[in-house]
Parts: structure tokens; C-alpha cells; sequence
């Protein structure tokens, strides 16, 4: 249950910033983190950014899951 | 850069644990994510003999109480009550039946993605009183506390929370203290420990002399903790280690922590196969007991007899394997699960059924 997806603030509004999730976009609450700027990657739960997380980190992640999605093509 | 998928660097891993590995060692992963992860690489089938890994208490879903979730259902099912809930706890039995079964039968059961739904649920329908279900452990309970604020700076007075919140420290005392259970080590919740850092934990290694290590969900993340838990171990220097550097500081996150003590103050919590742990659910505080359902909408109902033959109260404390309950893959699958830990999709018994993992018994 404490599943938690890395993604990209496009823009912010208040306390709700737009993110991009594997190229969706979508509306999260900020209020948990308050330091996050446009561009930083957070960790998504339940609606929220709970944790801004180090970029290097959030782009191997998402090469990880590019590997996964091209494998399932095959 | 850190090649969490590279197989050569996961050979290398497995060939340094091998060489780590000189004593039997049981180290529990705490978290259900990690139970998925750990069955769905087939982890455990790769590790040195003397590794033994151990599923413990770590869905939120799984350990919520029967006896609880009957007051829950009860209340669901009172005409004014619209009941707020996230999915997976649509499917978890108490002693009679689930919330599924109950909005079946003409509950007004709903399910939200984010509390803040619940609390815009309760704004688009003034005339009903809506309930959110608050399960989770703290990850889940700062985005709570700030539903809960945005209800009391709106001045709702037909929205409340019904806290079955759990807290993780406290349970992993609890299992520490019981004579039942043998341990060396933990894997600690990852995404918990965004939030905690490592602070709280720290009891552990100075109390216990257990190791601890914060660990991401890719099978290379485990594999690394699982080495810096054997270097603790054999070196005798027990300690709160962080391997999930990328998502977790050792401060955590102070402004949700914040936010839970805000809101909320420690109780006794009821957990599903492991009873009463002190100091280890939470309420909300005094000031906010009008967004207490439990005390806004004072609910009674005759006990329900738990389940019987269901061993997940065993296998939440890590004494048994799934596959070793006699319910399992039987009269119990995901499709018409008996206990808990089959409900849950982080369940430790949906996971070894999901994964095959039963397949392998001996190596564990």
C-alpha cells in the first residue's frame, strides 16, 4: 500500500502542482512538500508528493521502466 | 551511474553475499512492497541457503483487524453514512463480511484515490455524513492530517475520519519482544522512511543489536541491503543504514511528520494476528474529536469468532510460510481469499501465490 511513483512537476499552482507520470499529466497536492520546484521529481502517493527525490535517481528509475515496457513489446 | 537492473552487478552481489553469508541469518522485510518485490524476482530462490528472509507485518490492509472493520461495515451500512475508502480495502473480511459485500447489499460505499477526494466528496454532498476509512502507516497518514485540515478550515461539519492508522516502530518492538518470533535483522519500509528518515529506528540496533538498513524496491536495492545488513552483522556493529539514498534522507520528511503530530496522538491499536501493541495506532487529537467518527457515530456490534484454520496471524509475524497454511491455494486464493495476507495484492500470501513462490518451499 505504501507504493510511491517517481514523477516530473511541470508547473505550480498554489498548493497543487501539474506532474508528468510517463508522459500523462496530472494534478497533485504539494502541501508535504513545500520545497519542491517546477522540474524536481517527487515521489507520488496517494495524491501527494511526499518526497522530492535526487534527479539521477528519478531518470534511472524511469530507464528501468523504458527496459520493461521494451521488453514487453518483444 | 547505479545499474539497479544490470545483471552482471546482481552476479557480483549474489557472489559477495555468498561470501558474507557464513552464519544463518533471518532478516525480516517489513514491508509488503518489498514482499512483492522480493517474490516477484524470485529473490529468495537465489540467496545463499543461510539467508532467510521473512515477510512480517507490512501491508497496512492486511493488518487492520476483523473486530475493527465489523464497526466499519456496521457504520457503512447506516442510511446517512456515505463511507470513503481506498480500494483495497474493498475485498478485506471481518468476521462477516466485507465492504464489498456490504455496498452489495445497498451501503453507500465509495472509493477515493486520495483522502482530499473523500473530503470533496463530503463538500459535493451536504446531506450526507461522509466517513473516510484512514488506513496506512506513515506514509499514508500525513496525507490524512492534511484532509483533516482542509476539512476544519472549511468548517465541514459532515466529514469525519474513522483512524484504523498504524504505526511501524512500534510494531517492530512488539515482534522484537515476542518470544515466538527470531530475528537478526530488518529491511526497513522504504517510502515509510521518506517520512520517519531514521530516527525512530534507531531503538533497534541500540537496544535489540539488531541491523537495520532503509531499502529501495528494485531486487539490486534488496540484494545491496541485504550485503550492508551481513557487513553489520558479522562485523557486530549494529546500526540504522540507509541503501535507498536516491528517495530517503535521515532526517525524513519533518514537514508530514509535522503535520501527523499535529492531528494526531499515539494509541493502542488492535493488529490482525499480532493483538494489542501499545503506543502503536493513532487518534485524532482531542480538538479535532468532532472529526472522530468513532465518536461522532458510537457504534456497537455483537463480536464476530475470527476466522478459523487462517494462519495469517502467523504468517504476519513471519512464523510461518504462506504455503504452509493449510488454507492456502485451497480453500484460500485471490479470487475467493479466507484471510488478509490473500486479500491484499501486498499481501505476503497473494504474493507467494501470484509468484509461485510455494514452489519453492525448500529453499527458504
Amino acid at each position: 500500500m505504501c507504493l510511491a511513483i517517481p514523477s516530473k512537476i511541470l508547473s505550480i499552482k498554489g498548493n497543487t502542482a501539474e506532474i508528468d507520470v510517463g508522459g500523462n499529466t496530472k494534478e497533485v497536492n504539494i502541501t508535504l512538500t513545500p520545497e519542491a520546484k517546477v522540474g524536481d521529481y517527487v515521489l507520488l502517493h496517494a495524491g501527494f508528493a511526499i518526497n522530492v527525490i535526487d534527479e539521477q535517481a528519478a531518470e534511472e528509475i524511469f530507464d528501468a521502466w523504458e527496459e520493461a515496457y521494451a521488453a514487453l513489446q518483444k | 551511474m547505479q545499474p539497479y537492473r544490470n545483471r552482471d552487478y546482481a552476479h557480483h552481489l549474489l557472489e559477495r553475499l555468498q561470501q558474507e553469508a557464513t552464519r544463518p541469518v533471518s532478516v525480516m522485510e517489513v514491508c509488503g512492497t518489498h514482499t512483492v518485490a522480493i517474490a516477484r524476482s524470485g529473490l529468495r530462490e537465489l540467496l545463499p541457503k543461510n539467508i532467510r528472509l521473512i515477510s512480517g507485518p507490512g501491508c497496512p490492509v492486511c493488518v487492520t483487524d476483523d473486530l475493527d472493520l465489523d464497526l466499519v461495515i456496521a457504520l457503512a451500512k447506516e442510511p446517512e453514512i456515505t463511507m470513503a475508502t481506498f480500494g483495497d480495502m474493498m475485498r478485506v473480511p471481518g468476521t462477516g463480511s466485507s465492504l464489498l459485500e456490504a455496498k452489495s447489499l445497498g451501503a453507500d460505499v465509495k472509493v477515493v484515490y486520495s483522502p482530499t477526494d473523500a473530503v470533496a466528496l463530503a463538500v459535493a454532498n451536504p446531506d450526507r455524513q461522509v466517513v473516510f476509512l484512514a488506513v496506512g502507516f506513515e506514509t499514508t497518514i500525513p496525507t490524512v492530517a492534511v484532509a483533516v485540515e482542509q476539512a476544519v478550515q472549511q468548517g465541514l461539519r459532515n466529514f469525519s475520519i474513522f483512524s484504523l492508522h498504524k504505526l511501524v516502530p512500534p510494531v517492530m518492538e512488539a515482534l522484537l519482544t515476542d518470544p515466538e518470533v527470531r530475528l537478526d535483522a530488518f529491511i526497513n519500509p522504504g517510502h515509510v522512511c521518506t517520512i520517519l528518515g531514521t530516527e525512530p529506528f534507531r531503538f533497534i540496533p541500540e537496544q535489540y543489536g539488531k541491523p537495520c538498513v532503509v531499502t529501495g524496491f528494485e531486487a539490486v536495492d534488496i540484494m545491496e541491503a541485504l550485503l550492508m545488513i551481513l557487513q553489520q552483522y558479522n562485523q557486530g556493529r549494529p546500526s540504522v543504514e540507509i541503501q535507498y539514498k536516491r528517495a530517503v534522507r535521515p532526517e525524513g520528511n519533518t514537514v508530514a511528520r509535522g503535520y501527523i503530530d499535529k492531528y494526531f496522538t499515539p494509541v493502542t491499536a488492535c493488529w490482525r494476528g499480532i493483538g494489542e501493541v501499545p503506543g502503536s495506532g493513532l487518534a485524532l487529537r482531542e480538538e479535532f474529536a468532532h472529526l472522530d467518527a468513532q465518536r461522532r457515530f458510537p457504534i456497537t456490534v455483537t463480536p464476530g469468532k475470527r476466522l478459523k484454520n487462517c494462519s495469517c496471524g502467523q504468517v504476519l509475524k513471519g512464523l510461518k510460510l504462506p504455503y504452509e497454511c493449510a488454507l492456502f491455494g485451497k480453500a484460500c486464493t485471490p479470487m475467493k481469499p479466507v484471510g488478509p495476507c490473500m486479500v491484499s495484492t501486498e499481501g505476503s500470501c497473494a504474493a507467494y501465490y501470484r509468484y509461485g513462490a510455494q514452489r519453492v518451499g525448500g529453499a527458504v
